[in-house]
């Protein structure tokens, strides 16, 4: 699945399931351009028919319970907006 | 394809403050946090717009009103994360304990069963009855407000739920 591109410091592969409604999801994403680092986004509930299906199963892979925001950093997934966790985790 | 809604500044002022006022009346309080209610409040009308309901702005809509309905907000985990967290999911509600700098504001886990166990729950659910009652009593599910009469208010004199969160209770 495609997702959009932000560019940034290279702190290892970050990708954000998100929804473009949720304050968590904003929180979350204000840290990472706030670092400046590059990570890669969806916002899942602007997403239609397949592609929407085609995200929801990768996400689920990740977080069974398919809630927002999910970060996965290399491998690494971090549920919720553990501010601590992730500036930990991408050394920030 | 993407669905982009636009929601004005005015738009969200007023329902921020509406929102501020019924919960205080209430006995409820909004997240201090201006920046981070005002996100939500716009998600809720981006929502309303998109899907014709105030669909959580932190959960997935399914697009179907009765699927979603314990996840229009108010939401029924409101309350119970309240008490549990003093915060709702989303952190729009927060505990006056929270508001007080007495509890730390954080992320919860969330409550909300997941699809399957909703499905099982709803066939599970028995009403209790007690048929001297001259009249049916409603719950309202999201804080609880009970009332004897033919039908539900058409909005909880409590928390502002509409009729469609109150069930049949006894």
């Amino acid at each position: 699945m495609e997702m959009d591109h932000v560019k940034g410091k290279n702190k290892g592969h970050i990708s954000l399931y998100a929804l473009s409604t949720c304050g968590w999801c904003k929180k979350t994403e204000r840290l990472l351009d706030q670092a400046k680092v590059e990570y890669y986004y969806t916002d899942v509930d602007l997403l239609q028919g397949e592609e929407r299906e085609k995200a929801m199963k990768e996400l689920k892979r990740w977080n069974p319970a398919c809630t927002f925001p999910t970060l996965v950093i290399d491998g690494k997934c971090i549920i919720g907006y553990q501010e601590d966790e992730i500036k930990e985790t991408i050394g920030i | 394809m993407k669905d982009e809604i636009e929601v004005s500044e005015e738009e969200v002022d007023k329902l921020y403050k509406k929102l501020n006022r019924e919960a205080e009346v209430g006995g409820y309080h909004l997240n201090p946090d201006v920046e981070h209610t005002k996100d939500l409040v716009r998600g809720i009308l981006v929502n309303e717009k998109r899907y014709g309901y105030w669909n959580c702005p932190c959960r997935l809509s399914s697009g179907i009103k009765q699927d979603d309905l314990d996840i229009i907000c108010p939401c029924d985990y409101r309350d119970p994360d309240l008490n549990d967290y003093g915060t709702c999911y989303c952190a729009l509600y927060v505990s006056q304990a929270v508001l007080n700098g007495e509890q730390k504001l954080g992320p919860i886990p969330e409550r909300r069963p997941l699809l399957e166990e909703r499905k099982k729950a709803q066939t599970k659910s028995a009403v209790l009855s007690i048929s001297s009652l001259p009249l049916p009593v409603w719950r309202c599910k999201v804080c609880g407000y009970l009332c004897a009469r033919d039908e539900p208010p058409e909005v909880c004199p409590v928390c502002k739920a509409k009729k469609d969160r109150f069930e049949l209770f006894m």
